[in-house]
């Protein structure tokens, strides 16, 4: 307390009304709201390209989850598929794909007949012909298949949905007229009306594909069978790769040094390098891929192994940081009270440290997986990029990533391609939705106040 | 109990417990504890006052070899245990706070339940066979934290949902569980208000018959109240270290009697 009394107010000064705002009140008054403007802007322009995004790719992508289908009567004529008629599955796998077509045709010829007789304005030749163009191309693979399987079906007439070909399934999504038809040689008009036909007789439908989602990758002449089960599975492998080794190495390396590693320069440069690393291009770390993993330690090129080594070098300063960053922002009482009772230092790390760090370590985790899941460069460079159409059975074997089957889709000049590309990039939003859901979920549940 | 009857407490001479020699401490240049001699006894609440910044704390947190989770505090003389140095290289700082314990300024319970809370330690430290020999402890530590009434129904609630007096008569639970011989205390009731404050020191008043307490305290009426020695510490010297009567009734350094009078601090 000072001696001072409280001085006299200043004779001089103009009393002003607080009722009234004085100019500089009203400038800074403005200057705050032509700030808010700004950041409400900025805002708004980044929800409304968010929200182009997400629409265009919606409705681009939703249809490659749908696919038409067409109901055909196939007789599986024995002295074409089985000439010794003993239904040895070895002898029936003999007859090549190749032999499966003259099947479907001759069975076309009783759907050309049935058309004819409502539309007689086409000939049951011309019928029959435009039908074959209508059948997806993967449709002989899929009836090998099944006979091998079921020896049983030759000699009958059973009845197939098979897909159409991707040019009836676009007319069926409304992505081609019939003047497009016109120029376009792989579809004719003619096609197009038997498809209206057919599908007043309910015998072409579209319905959910589940195959997009299961099937392996399928070339340009079928477009309409290709499916991400191959990239899926790749993606799964590499995950649980990138999640099994960078979780415990970045933990561990955070824990060291954070908590015991001496400070000096030695751990100023690494702590250096660490920052450095995250900000390193991912094509990068493919380049480093392919020279230690696939050049010098001979590890198969294209595997899932390579790939989730790669992702995992590319995941760890990312892990690393946000692990450090976590175990920091665990106040320090919390250590002195564990050391205050007698506990030694790693004891007071696991027993208290970690447990309060730990929603923020999963977080930064489940983000570096998110990262790597959605990551394409590297994979490239170590061969992922290739056309796989064997399910990948170990992590050995070759297999591609959701993102990198996305790049591959877009490369390819068929039209059908352009909704798979989307649809894939759909499967690869969710699953990564998922995993910040998870994310979300693991921090909520973990998170303890203290 | 009662400010006035301070010259009439008896102080009976007691074993040293703990002794400084000479402790110098250092923050990388800066020369924080100058030349300390103290005597700690065994059974005693000892005081230590003075200006923010004096060195009370840095000294108590000498003790129990805190220090040494600070980067660049380096510690010279000499700081014995019942005889033994506790700076030597042959002391494992983890066994040494397990027999001097320490409560802290903030109270700072575990995100655990007020059993695991107090159970920690004993865990630790392996003082208990089974789960029975466990509940005796914890149901004694919390006795002594004069706590148990306040908790028994609710031992599996989580410790930090208790109030601030809870929470701290909760942490020296704690830190008595591990059977240590020394308290250390770093102003444990400046996060208290006045009635958490008085249960405190009632507590530690109470620890005194078991433990030999320090207690970093900035309330000159709290170091009268509850101890029987005070030091008082300024610019990093320790300036008077006496009875506590005598310190607050007849300082002998000028200093002293300037900070107890509140001309300076």
């Amino acid at each position: 307390m000072t001696d001072a009394t409280a001085s006299e107010p200043a004779p001089n000064k103009t009393k002003s009304s607080i009722l009234e705002l004085d100019d500089r009140t009203k400038k800074r008054n403005a200057a705050e709201a032509r700030f808010k403007f700004y950041g409400m802007l900025a805002v708004g322009t980044g929800v409304f390209a968010l929200l182009l995004l997400l629409i265009s790719i919606l409705s681009q992508g939703i249809p490659a989850f749908f696919q038409t289908y067409i109901k055909v009567d196939i007789t599986l004529t024995e002295s074409a598929l089985d000439p010794s008629g003993n239904r040895d599955p070895e002898e029936i796998s003999k007859v090549m794909t190749f032999s499966y077509d003259p099947i479907i045709n001759d069975s076309l010829l009783h759907l050309a007949e049935e058309l004819n007789a409502q539309h007689p304005e086409m000939t049951v030749p011309e019928l029959q012909d435009q039908l074959q163009g209508m059948i997806s191309a993967a449709a002989k693979g899929i009836l090998r298949q099944n006979v091998i399987a079921n020896p049983n079906l030759i000699g009958q007439t059973v009845e197939y949905e098979f897909l159409t070909s991707g040019r009836i399934d676009a007319y069926m999504k409304g992505n081609i007229d019939r003047e497009q038809a016109e120029l376009d040689s792989n579809v004719t008009p003619q096609q197009l009306d038997i498809a209206d036909w057919m599908v007043e007789e309910g015998d072409i439908e579209t319905r959910f594909n589940w195959d997009f989602i299961t099937a392996p990758d399928a070339s340009e002449l079928r477009p309409e069978a290709a499916g991400l089960g191959v990239a899926l599975i790749g993606s799964a492998y590499m995950m649980l790769i990138v999640f099994c080794l960078a979780l415990p190495i970045g933990v561990a390396a955070s824990i060291y040094l954070e908590e015991f590693a001496p400070k000096n320069w030695v751990t100023d440069l690494i702590e250096v390098n660490i920052s450095n690393l995250a900000a390193v291009p991912s094509i990068v770390f493919g380049i480093l891929g392919l020279a230690i993993f696939i050049n010098y330690m001979g590890l198969p090129n294209s595997s899932s192994l390579v790939g989730g080594l790669v992702l995992t070098l590319m995941t760890l300063p990312t892990i690393i940081i946000s692990t450090r960053a976590s175990l920091k922002s665990v106040p320090p009482s919390i250590r002195d009270a564990a050391l205050g009772v007698g506990a030694s230092k790693m004891q007071a790390i696991f027993h208290h440290v970690l447990p309060l760090a730990a929603p923020g370590i999963l977080t930064g985790t489940i983000i570096g997986l998110a990262q790597a899941l959605g990551e394409t460069a590297p994979l490239l460079l170590i061969g992922m990029v290739a056309f796989v159409n064997n399910y990948p059975a170990s992590i050995l074997d070759p297999a591609t990533a959701l993102p990198v089957q996305v790049y591959n889709f877009t490369q390819r000049s068929d039209p059908a391609f352009v909704e798979r590309a989307s649809g894939a990039i759909i499967v690869l939003l969710i699953f990564l939705l998922c995993m910040n859901l998870i994310a979300i979920i693991l921090r909520r549940r973990f998170e303890r106040r203290w | 109990m009662n400010d006035m009857r301070i010259l009439e407490r008896d102080v009976h001479t007691k074993a040293t417990k703990i002794k400084g020699d000479k402790v110098q401490v250092y923050y990388g240049e800066n020369h924080a504890i100058k030349d300390v001699d103290i005597e700690i006894e065994d059974n005693t609440v000892t005081a230590f006052i003075g200006p923010s910044g004096c060195g009370k704390s840095t000294f108590l947190r000498c003790l129990n070899r805190m220090n040494d989770t600070i980067d660049g505090c380096r510690v010279k003389g000499e700081i014995t245990l019942d005889d033994e140095n506790i700076y030597d290289n042959k002391v494992d700082p983890v066994q040494l706070r397990a027999k001097v314990g320490m409560v802290f300024q903030k109270p700072n319970p575990f995100p655990k339940s007020i059993y695991d809370n107090v159970a920690y330690g004993p865990r630790i430290h392996g003082l208990a066979q089974n789960k029975s020999e466990l509940d005796d402890i914890v149901e004694k530590s919390l006795r002594r934290g004069a706590i148990w009434e306040e908790v028994k129904d609710r031992l599996d609630a989580p410790g930090t949902g208790l109030s601030g007096g809870q929470q701290q008569r909760l942490c020296i639970a704690r830190a008595v569980a591990t059977e240590p011989e020394v308290l250390l205390m770093d102003e444990p009731c400046s996060a208290l208000d006045p009635i958490a404050t008085a249960q405190v020191e009632e507590l530690i008043d109470e620890l005194r018959a078991n433990y030999s307490v320090v207690i970093v305290t900035h309330s000159m009426q709290q170091a009268a109240r509850v101890s029987q020695k005070t030091a008082f510490f300024h610019l990093g010297h320790l300036v008077e270290f006496n009875e506590t009567g005598e310190i607050f009734t007849n300082p002998r350094d000028p200093r002293t009697e300037s900070y107890i009078t509140g001309r300076i601090g």
